[in-house]
């Protein structure tokens, strides 16, 4: 398909060398401010995004209440000054859920893509250098795996794993993979072409050495922008599991848990109980996706019509 | 073209009978063991004789291979098993839901294209005003906003302003066709929201490359007016890649079909494709996962098709994708 990324050897430098132009003291600094400039929406989602991280880490100390355990004086509690987003059907501080729920969605989104992208490169890139029935076989399998609807593919991972925050991570990186492994593998096809590889060749490289050292590097923008757009994308695939009862379970607080089950029925006469964490989640993967617009922007403008 | 066909189907035929491969070991290493489940009790209220007669009745004692070989076999003839769950043939109940879902795919589909594309047209034809600065900020609102959660707020705004309740009664096309495109236009608006905002965001995107390209000016020059450069000049050049995009979203479409049918409960393969899976219902949770990619390769097959029909040159590259 039109996924032919023609990839420039020295485009994921320009970022590199704006920083690395600029003098030495503050500078860099200055950099990052000019480029904030110019990408506005891509520095308030890297803004978002670096707040959600914060809280997260931070969730004992920032969360008013205990996310788990109940207030059975307060249930239903509209948002108050005491509970600042209301409370849900056991009494618990809907804020603080949201605040440790954005560790399991940050730890599943972060680690699926991270996971997705690093083994479907790992593939693309072997499949692709090398060749032959490698290639081919690699590539029949990618194709099959296309052929399931990402969330699908998930659920069914999840329910082969079981449920738990690890299984999660895995179930939601299987859909990454041969998405992953298709843009490295034709960024590699681009590359073996080019008379630098040829050149790591005549000097007596190893393939090994070739790969790790000259080919991966090369592919490296077109995987971190694929990266920033799947984060978003297993966030709120995570939140569905969830919801569908095949990821993370009650007590624990998650995302899409808080807007499952009875929740919706609930949700008549507390609306606050899945308005919030729709709201978390859709906060979330507009900051990732903002920012993955601006990194595609600055790595390599021509993506811009690949990848919608 | 008709070799492109046949080397687009057998890309196709090959690639159907990977998923089957892959939906088959998927399932046979869902750990409950299906025997415990099909005898009805929990694990621990059997003897191990009698689990071991109902897997040597079911054939799960027979090599992997063997069971695979057959499985394909039965497929072939379209017997996909019969529901530990439901107790019905597999096939029939896909059959049964298949309408509800078919409609609310093609309801999306239109309602995303039908609204997309003069957004997407109108944004580029006003790039930089605030018609286009408002609906650039919808789609990427549209794209970050989580299906089941936009059909969650539908659902609670339907009922405060419409006392709107969910039909006990899902109304199959060909009895009702009004009151079953009012009863699914719901759930086809959540799914076809993130459809929308990609196609509006693709669409301008390309229209504003074409209405830069040297014919457009030539057209202009001519005197046409203004709308007829932008969609017959325009739009008819643009419009190549906003179809790949539909066929390439069609598994993300599926995908969020899945989880939206959970949330309007509306009786289609999506919520069966659920309860399958996760009451290890294997026999089913085999046949429906199949059909939803079948589903998928068959609808790339048409976009490639379609694809080389209105871009003569795509038929000769081809088998390097």
């Amino acid at each position: 398909m039109t996924t032919s990324i023609g990839l420039p050897a020295a485009a994921d430098g320009d970022v590199v060398a704006v920083l690395d132009a600029a003098p030495s003291r503050g500078g860099r600094l200055r950099a990052l401010g000019r480029i904030s400039r110019r990408h506005p929406l891509g520095a308030f989602g890297a803004f978002v995004l670096l707040t959600i991280v914060v809280v997260a880490v931070g969730a004992p100390y920032i969360a008013p209440f205990d996310p788990i355990e109940g207030d059975t004086a307060a249930l239903f509690s509209p948002p108050n000054s005491t509970y600042w987003l209301g409370t849900d059907a056991f009494g618990r501080d809907i804020l603080s859920r949201l605040i440790y729920g954005a560790r399991v969605s940050l730890m599943v989104g972060m680690g699926a893509s991270l996971l997705g992208v690093v083994v479907g490169a790992s593939l693309g890139i072997v499949a692709g250098y090398r060749g032959g029935w490698a290639d081919i076989i690699t590539q029949r399998v990618m194709d099959a795996m296309f052929a399931f609807p990402m969330l699908l593919l998930a659920l069914a991972m999840a329910a082969v794993l079981g449920p738990s925050l690890q299984n999660v991570i895995i179930a939601l990186a299987m859909p990454i993979v041969p998405r992953a492994a298709r843009i490295a593998r034709s960024s590699v096809l681009v590359l073996k072409a080019t008379a630098f590889i040829e050149a790591a060749r005549a000097t007596g490289c190893s393939d090994t050495r070739i790969m790790l050292r000259h080919v991966l590097p090369n592919t490296f923008a077109p995987l971190l922008i694929i990266a920033t757009a799947y984060l978003g994308l297993a966030v709120v695939q995570e939140a569905a599991l969830d919801y569908l009862g095949a990821g993370i379970q009650e007590p624990e607080p998650s995302w899409g848990l808080m807007m499952s089950g009875a929740a919706t029925s609930l949700a008549l006469v507390a609306p606050w109980i899945v308005i919030f964490p729709g709201l978390a989640i859709f906060l979330m993967v507009l900051a990732s996706n903002l920012l993955g617009d601006a990194i595609r922007d600055l790595l390599d403008p021509k993506l811009q019509r690949d990848y919608p | 073209m008709f070799s492109f066909i046949v080397q687009r189907l057998m890309v196709g035929i090959v690639t159907l009978f990977g998923v089957a491969v892959m939906v088959f070991l998927i399932m046979r290493v869902i750990p409950g063991d299906a025997a415990v489940m099909l005898s009805g009790a929990g694990a621990g209220a059997v003897s191990e004789e009698e689990l071991a007669q109902v897997r040597t009745q079911m054939g799960l004692d027979r090599p992997l291979v063997v069971q695979f070989v057959d499985w394909a076999g039965h497929v072939a003839r379209l017997d996909l098993g019969t529901s530990l769950r439901t107790g019905n043939p597999v096939f029939d109940d896909i059959t049964r839901r298949f309408p509800y879902t078919l409609q609310i795919v093609v309801m999306a589909t239109l309602i995303a294209v039908f609204l997309g594309i003069p957004a997407g047209v109108l944004s580029a034809r006003y790039a930089g005003t605030w018609i286009d600065q408002l609906l650039q900020a919808l789609s990427i609102g549209g794209l970050a906003a989580p299906s089941f959660w936009v059909g969650l707020i539908l659902i609670l705004g339907l009922v405060s302003l419409f006392q709107w309740s969910a039909p006990l009664l899902w109304e199959p096309f060909w009895v009702s066709p009004v009151k079953s495109f009012t009863q699914l236009i719901w759930p086809a608006l959540a799914v076809g929201l993130r459809q929308l905002a990609l196609i509006a965001r693709m669409t301008r995107s390309i229209m504003l490359e074409v209405l830069g390209e040297d014919y457009i000016r030539t057209a202009r020059a001519k005197g046409l007016s203004e709308w007829h450069v932008v969609i017959r000049h325009g739009l008819s050049n643009g419009l190549l890649p906003v179809v790949t995009l539909i066929g390439f979203e069609f598994s993300a479409l599926f995908g969020g079909l899945i989880i939206t049918e959970a949330v309007f409960s509306v009786p289609g393969l999506g919520q069966y494709v659920v309860a399958s899976i996760l009451n290890r219902d294997y026999p089913a949770a085999q046949g429906i996962v199949l059909v939803l990619a079948g589903i998928v390769v068959l609808g790339n097959l048409t976009v490639d098709l379609i694809y080389g029909w209105l871009d003569p040159r795509t038929r000769l590259r081809g088998a390097e994708t």
